[in-house]
């Protein structure tokens, strides 16, 4: 019998009261798992476990002995949103990058933002992802981040906090897919009275989105999704997005810029393309005017951009909305470009660079995050609680001799869910990353993808580093 | 479609085939020994060598391994990584081939494919080896076939389809006449044995590396006879495995990529392809024996080599960008 032993702790937990009793939304998944023996439960997990590795649904892994693929561990115990903390997270999500498109609209062109002092002018043009490049370039619809994969966590009153925005090139989304068919294979007579909202239409919205900033409002205009190929590690998840939409995937050298318009090389000549969904970093767009050894990359597609013959999703330039620092000013964009209160919170925080917050810091390394300014996917971190004394020197070093490049945040005791571990159920650590498409209107798929962290106690939930993930529910009710 | 689509379907497509071939002929010849007396090491090296020649590279083989034996001959061209042509190292590149294009082919394509790569570089592939060799490769056409079955009935017959079918027909015509060149080189050394009962048997095996036995006996009736058997792997019209068969396929999808009119030619593919067509249409077993079978099947294999290339020219190639100037172009723009 499952859960006979399960402690909340001292945190937020998505499942139970503080008190041990359950939270309505979960009532019925409890007793659907109470009812399952361990052999069932082992069962089901084998099964959808064998169902990821022989469709290659895995990330490569590399160490001494070679390349090995791994599956994405997956917990079969759901984690469920009611319609009301929806609806919630819906308008806070929207808002939130209304006001960064708007921002990045802004810093592109006539820099209101800075010129009024809101955001201090040296924080974006010193900022690694600020792209000059970019400067005066109009792009279609006005829309720099079209794909956004905002990542949430719950402190310990169950608030939902905004930790990153991701609007450069979030992956992960073909796991959210696959997890729902995956539940719906485990759990075929349970999940059609869950009352839990589809997740199917994503692609559907997506290759939507690419049509509408197709160049001038040019009809059936063809779209491709620039991969950096087969070697990297969400390889799977571009071929499953092409895939599903029926675009072709293409790969730099698949592709040739003349007269300011992009073409691509197929067996009856050259065809031109409209819009690109690239799934490459700016720094390896196009060698001509970035990274020049980039072997990934398409020399002359800025020039096209720049011609307005080619739209991209993201823009160029997106990644400096993701910079921690102008993270600390979302709040302020919201005022100042919507003239509304930001309707979710984010996490408090220091700046390296300013005299008096460093000296903080640097007296409080031990119980504060620290994070480099311009790195995702949990590189660059410090913990401090956790942290040895070494690491908490290397760090000191590096704080000051580069200032501008960290901030520190308190630490957030994220929330648990109940997730399997040898035998029963245990409190783990969550976030959730939602994604969202901004088109002709902005829409969010119901659900996200919720990562958890599978060793007991760790904060740190990527799949680099033993993390795992979880089918999300979004219900049509309250229970 | 992309080129470079196009040429990974081509080539998962080729290796596929030859990973079947490969599995074809080492099924059967195993079998052959057991018919045989006693062998001793020259007999053997008799036997293998040439099976090393027609499916794989001779240096490489003595460089790996110090004698033709069973046991070495069997794992140089299963299992050995380092040989280019083992059935392991195909469906490692048909698979690798299958990644790089995964969107463009069906998923039961793909499952198929994961899946029989993931058997045979499990443990138990090679428990099921050791078990027992004629179960193992009996696995490996079994998928081949399976997949050939899924890409029929899952996947679009439209262009992409058909550089598969261009690449499978190519690399079979290929095989089919390295499995004849390997009688060849058998005879070669013991002419006394002509006709003799070991001959028939090895005759037999020939045809049973094309799985042709039965349709050879279905259509001759009579004993097993070399030029019969030839003119049957080379001419025959409607054996899905003789050479004409699969070029005179090959043929037809050719003109099915350009639109172009059989009969005419659109580029140098179709060219090179319908002139080797007529060549086998309208020869006989005359011709082979006139020129001396080896020699006609290394012209062959040269032709095909050929056709191999020129299909490459006109639809994958594109003239390599050089980066650097592409890029001093851009920056001048």
């Amino acid at each position: 019998m499952f859960f006979e032993n399960y402690h909340v702790g001292d945190f937020f937990d998505e499942m139970f009261l503080a008190d041990g009793s359950v939270r309505p939304h979960y009532a019925a998944i409890l007793e659907r798992m109470r009812e399952l023996s361990l052999e069932d439960f082992e069962g089901k997990r084998q099964a959808v476990d064998l169902s990821f590795l022989s469709q290659g649904i895995t990330f490569t892994v590399y160490d001494e002995s070679g390349s090995t693929e791994r599956i994405f561990p997956f917990d079969l115990m759901p984690r469920i949103i009611p319609n009301r903390e929806w609806i919630h997270l819906e308008r806070g999500l929207v808002q939130r990058l209304q006001a960064l498109n708007a921002f990045l609209q802004d810093i592109y062109s006539e820099q209101r933002i800075l010129k009024e002092g809101i955001i201090p002018a040296r924080y974006v043009l010193s900022g690694k992802h600020f792209r000059r490049e970019m400067m005066g370039v109009s792009v279609p619809n006005d829309i720099y981040i079209h794909i956004c994969g905002t990542d949430l966590i719950r402190d310990g009153d169950g608030n939902y906090l905004v930790l990153e925005d991701n609007g450069r090139c979030p992956s992960g989304v073909s796991y959210l897919l696959e997890n729902r068919q995956a539940m719906k294979r485990a759990f075929p007579n349970f999940f059609p009275m869950a009352g839990v909202r589809p997740v199917e239409n994503y692609c559907e919205e997506l290759l939507r989105m690419m049509q509408y900033i197709a160049p001038n409002g040019k009809e059936q205009p063809v779209c491709v999704l620039l991969t950096p190929g087969h070697f990297n590690s969400a390889y799977f998840e571009h071929c499953f997005l092409a895939r599903q939409m029926g675009i072709e995937i293409v790969q730099g050298p698949d592709l040739v810029v003349r007269d300011f318009k992009v073409y691509m090389r197929t067996t009856h000549g050259l065809q031109q393309v409209d819009v690109i969904y690239r799934r490459i970093d700016d720094d390896f767009l196009d060698p001509s005017v970035f990274n020049p050894d980039s072997l990934l990359g398409v020399p002359g597609l800025m020039n096209a951009i720049r011609a307005g013959n080619v739209a991209l999703a993201n823009a160029i330039g997106t990644g400096i909305a993701d910079d921690k620092l102008i993270y600390a000013y979302v709040p302020d964009m919201i005022r100042f470009y919507l003239s509304e209160e930001p309707i979710l919170g984010q996490v408090e925080t220091l700046f390296a660079s300013e005299e008096k917050q460093l000296s903080h810091i640097l007296a409080n390394l031990e119980n504060l995050v620290v994070k480099s300014a311009n790195e995702a996917g949990g590189y660059g971190m410090l913990i401090g609680p956790a942290a040895s004394r070494e690491e908490i020197e290397r760090f000191r070093v590096m704080i000051k001799a580069e200032p501008r490049n960290f901030i520190a945040q308190p630490p957030i005791s994220l929330s648990r869910h109940p997730t399997f571990c040898e035998g029963d159920f245990e409190g783990r650590h969550i976030d959730l990353r939602p994604y969202i498409i901004c088109g002709q209107n902005t829409s969010i798929i119901p659900g996200g993808l919720t990562r958890v962290a599978l060793r007991k106690g760790s904060l740190v939930v990527n799949s680099s580093q033993g993390g795992g993930s979880k089918d999300t529910w979004v219900l049509y009710g309250d229970e | 479609m992309l080129s470079r689509v196009a040429d990974s379907l081509y080539w998962m497509s080729r290796y596929i085939e030859r990973a079947e071939n490969i599995a074809r002929i080492l099924d059967v010849n195993l079998q052959l020994l057991l018919d045989f007396e006693t062998l001793d090491d020259a007999r053997l090296k008799e036997h293998w060598e040439p099976i090393i020649r027609a499916s794989g590279d001779e240096v490489l083989f003595y460089e790996l391994y110090d004698a033709p034996t069973s046991h070495n001959v069997t794992d140089f061209l299963t299992f050995c990584r380092k040989n280019p042509s083992s059935i392991l190292s195909c469906m490692l590149a048909a698979r690798e081939n299958a990644r790089t294009i995964r969107d463009q082919i069906s998923l039961e394509m793909w499952e198929c494919l994961n899946q029989s790569f993931l058997f045979l570089n499990s443990s138990n592939a090679r428990s099921v080896w050791d078990s027992g060799p004629y179960q193992f490769f009996k696995q490996i056409q079994d998928f081949s076939h399976l997949f050939q079955g899924l890409t029929e009935s899952t996947f679009s017959h439209g262009e992409g389809y058909h550089f598969m079918q261009v690449g499978k027909y190519l690399e079979r015509a290929d095989k089919t006449g390295r499995i004849l060149d390997i009688k060849y080189h058998i005879l070669l050394p013991s002419v006394r044995d002509v006709g003799g009962a070991v001959d028939a048997v090895q005759w037999g095996a020939i045809l049973r590396s094309c799985s042709a036995f039965e349709a050879y006996h279905r259509l001759f009736v009579a004993s097993v006879e070399p030029w019969k058997i030839a003119e049957f792997l080379i001419f025959n019209d409607l054996f899905p495995r003789s050479i004409c068969f699969s070029i005179r396929l090959l043929d037809e999808y050719l003109h099915r990529i350009s639109g172009c009119p059989a009969g005419r030619y659109s580029n140098e593919a179709e060219r090179v392809c319908g002139r080797l067509l007529s060549d086998l249409r309208f020869g006989n077993v005359n011709d082979v024996f006139a020129y001396g079978m080896h020699e006609y099947l290394a012209g062959l294999h040269q032709r095909l080599v050929e056709i191999g290339k020129a299909v490459y020219e006109s639809y994958m190639f594109h003239p390599r960008v050089d980066i650097a100037a592409e890029i001093a172009t851009q920056q001048q723009q």
